[in-house]
């Protein structure tokens, strides 16, 4: 019961960086390939009547979270107490800038609000690299069950380990790179002409420095936590999640060079699916590794809800599911086809 | 109290009193949207689309500051609260992980559809998006207030060996008698925000003439609405409420009417100042036997007071219980007050050239919005000194693992950042009243 909850949560969480991963790195990226007033408002068009469902998948995997670890849950946001709450302000500069922007039709404030609304997307995704560069490095978790992490310490692994460490960083690094490439995808599927071309040229440039960088980050991993390839070794069928990785990666750089953004975007999600995957792979059953000795992790069988809570919330959980899948489909059907940039210039005069 | 304790509570009263000043407003427009939109599909008549089109404007603006302010209290239990939900998490969790995914999926999913599609949708298709998104906002209120139902009164859990408490019974938890009527009541106060946010603003612009077919519905909409919310407010739930809060937080009661020592025939203390020092009303005006009468329904029955319990289970601020209590009450009776005479002046239709009674709706706006915290900082002020009634003191629950300095840090940071937030959100709503409705289809967002 409480490994189908671990994949439950690893697949929201999953969901959560594949739809919200697109629009925070539309977000990196649309300070570069949008330049005029309506390519601006051509890409916030492609993600307006989407992101707000989006980011509801990192709410309701923190809500799932709560409810069916909530040991985890208690240690974990009270340990990462200050990079959690930077990352709250960062969802609502994010939130002010999308939306508000098309309420001042002004060119100085909807500068200021673009710029806000970049630089909050990009930080967020370093920060959720960064996040889980510290799950995969450990935490310094006390016999209380409880820690608190300072922002940075000294940049090594050693203990007393900080939020930012070389090693953190560089995770942060890979999650930016690869979120671009996928915003970068989406927005080049999703748009038109010169706009569509510029977005998949920062993909195509991006996707061998993802290459380099995944290859880093593996041998990163492997210097700060050996352990973690014990799962691995045991069962060999796990090496398949690497492979896949490495199998999207080609054939995302193959998609891009041939300007195939459509493909491109398909590879990008199994790319960082099989991502998410091969770390979840690794760590489990701990959910929260401790840098202070092995018996101090936090496993998903001494964090866990009761059982019978675990059952009850199995029976709504599949229900919502449904639901929910069946919102996106719909949502997703009825935003479907291109965003035109001449229609958004049409669109000022009547002030979007 | 200690240092980090009083941090980690003002940094959670800030963040959720000041976010649901947005939610009561999307709650309370929510339905009344629903009603434009019927009533445009019904009659054909396109005005009452403009109208739904410009509330809309407003709903998207106040759903995007509700949303962005309420992230952070689904993640401040964790952070700033992480005993409490390490203890009760097996329980609440329930509540709060159902919310994610029954109501901010539809809410979220639909609101684009709601604001973006009026296009691309058949006028139909328009009115269900309509509909989800008030039912999505109207789920999401009972996924908290059953949360915070388990707080004031706990059923459905089982204590475990280690101390933390786990599901006992999901549909104990679920239909919690206070849930349905604290639900009852606290949708009622938000819809009275809505009605009087709508009958406002509708007088405004009679005031001004200026769109003056939008805001005759605007008015006659709000009134109707705020009368008949106004009254059921006290009658059934606040009522209902009241006698929860009686059977099962006595101390909290007798703190909140003011009421020191245990007396048969109590006094119901309508103004007054409470000097908990001497254990006295100063200045009192009382209405004798009235609180008996209330509570008991029998002029002579004894009601506790403060005397028959433990100082160290009193709610610790009871002054400030006292005027929050008194404050929503008293608010709750002007509304009543103000939408009878307009409520009869529409229906003799006098009520359009009034301008005095224009005046007075016009100028009403802010309360319903001090009434529904009030009515809040009530029912948390009231369950002190337990974070669960009964089961877990808040001096336990707070995390012990965040210091003072960490949490000042973020509070100051919460303050500035909602400071922005608010005058953003003043000054684009004043834009949005003074474009007004329009005809121009999707005008605006």
């Amino acid at each position: 019961m409480e490994t189908i909850w671990f994949i439950i949560v690893a697949l929201m969480l999953t969901a959560y960086v594949l739809f919200d991963g697109f629009d925070l790195g539309a977000g990196v990226i649309y300070l570069f390939i949008a330049r005029t007033n309506a390519e601006r408002r051509a890409v916030l068009r492609t993600i307006g009547p989407v992101w707000d469902g989006n980011e509801v998948w990192l709410l309701a995997a923190g809500g799932t979270l709560f409810f069916a670890f909530p040991r985890l849950y208690a240690s974990a946001f009270s340990g990462f107490y200050l990079p959690l709450t930077m990352v709250l302000w960062l969802l609502m500069l994010r939130g002010i800038g999308i939306e508000f922007r098309s309420h001042i039709h002004d060119p100085v404030w909807s500068g200021f609000f673009d710029v806000i609304f970049s630089v909050s997307s990009a930080l967020l995704a370093i920060v959720f690299g960064a996040a889980l560069g510290n799950v995969v490095r450990g935490v310094p978790l006390q016999p209380d069950g409880y820690f608190f992490e300072p922002l940075w310490t000294n940049f090594t692994v050693a203990n007393p380990p900080g939020i930012l460490d070389w090693f953190t960083v560089l995770a942060g690094v890979v999650a930016l790179s690869a979120l671009t490439i996928h915003g970068a995808l989406y927005v080049a599927h999703k748009t038109e002409g010169a706009l569509s071309e510029r977005a998949i040229g920062i993909a195509a440039l991006l996707s061998p420095v993802q290459l380099f960088l995944t290859v880093a980050s593996l041998v990163a991993t492997y210097v700060v936590s050996p352990d973690l390839f014990a799962n691995y070794r045991a069962h060999s069928i796990g090496y398949a999640v690497p492979v896949l990785a490495f199998g999207a990666l080609g054939a995302l750089l193959y998609a891009t060079r041939n300007g195939k953004a459509g493909t491109a975007f398909s590879a990008s999600c199994v790319y960082l699916a099989s991502m998410l995957v091969g770390a979840v792979f690794a760590v489990y059953p701990v959910v929260l590794p401790a840098s202070t000795g092995a018996s101090y992790s936090l496993t998903i069988y001494d964090s866990a809800a009761g059982h019978h809570g675990l059952m009850v919330g199995l029976g709504w959980w599949m229900l919502g599911v449904c639901l929910v899948a069946a919102y996106f489909v719909f949502v997703y059907r009825m935003f479907g086809g291109k965003v035109q940039v001449e229609a958004e210039a049409e669109g000022e005069a009547h002030g979007y | 109290m200690d240092s980090a304790l009083l941090v980690h509570r003002l940094q959670f009263a800030f963040t959720a009193t000041f976010h649901y000043l947005f939610p009561q407003l999307t709650m309370g427009l929510a339905p009344l949207i629903v009603v434009l939109k019927t009533l445009a599909l019904r009659t054909g008549n396109d005005s009452y689309n403009q109208a739904a089109r410009f509330w809309a404007r407003i709903f998207g603006i106040t759903f995007v500051t509700g949303v962005v302010t309420g992230i952070p209290l689904e993640f401040q239990f964790g952070t700033n609260w992480s005993y409490f939900s390490r203890f009760a998490g097996g329980v609440i969790g329930q509540t709060l992980a159902m919310e994610g995914m029954f109501a901010f999926f539809l809410e979220s999913s639909f609101l684009g559809l709601f604001l973006f599609g009026e296009k691309r949708l058949s006028p139909r298709a328009h009115w269900w998006s309509a509909v989800a998104v008030c039912t999505g906002s109207w789920l999401s209120g009972y996924f908290i207030i059953a949360t915070d139902a388990w707080m004031q009164h706990p059923t459905g859990y089982v204590v475990m060996p280690n101390g933390t408490v786990e599901l006992g019974s999901f549909r104990a938890l679920l239909f919690n008698s206070w849930a349905g009527w604290q639900y009852a009541h606290n949708m009622g106060g938000a819809a009275i925000t809505g009605a009087f946010v709508m009958a406002s603003i509708g007088a405004f612009y009679l005031l001004a003439r200026k769109h003056e077919e939008a805001a005759r519905i605007f008015v006659r909409v709000g009134v109707v609405a705020g009368l008949i919310f106004s009254a059921l407010q006290v009658f059934p739930t606040g009522d209902q409420q009241g006698r929860l809060v009686t059977e099962n937080q006595p101390a909290t009661l007798a703190a909140m009417e003011g009421l020191f020592q245990s007396t048969p025939g109590a006094p119901l203390v309508i103004i007054g100042q409470p000097n908990v020092e001497k254990g006295t009303i100063d200045n009192p005006i009382v209405v004798p036997n009235m609180l008996s009468m209330l509570t008991y329904r029998a002029w002579r029955a004894e009601v506790k007071g403060l005397d028959a319990f433990p100082p160290k289970d009193w709610p610790q601020n009871i002054p400030l219980l006292y005027y929050s209590y008194h404050i929503m009450v008293g608010l709750g009776t002007l509304f009543i007050a103000v939408t009878v005479v307009a409520g009869f002046l529409l229906w003799r239709g006098k009520l359009y050239n009034a301008r005095w009674m224009l005046w007075a709706l016009m100028l009403s706006l802010p309360f319903p919005f001090i009434a529904n915290t009030a009515g809040w900082m009530t029912a948390e002020l009231g369950r002190q000194p337990w974070l669960v009634y009964g089961l877990m003191r808040t001096a336990d629950g707070y995390s012990k693992n965040v210091s003072a300095g960490n949490g000042l840090f973020t509070l100051l940071g919460f303050l500035g950042m909602y400071m922005v937030l608010g005058i953003l959100f003043l000054f684009l709503v004043h834009r949005e009243i003074e474009i007004g409705p329009t005809s121009e289809m999707a005008a605006g967002h």
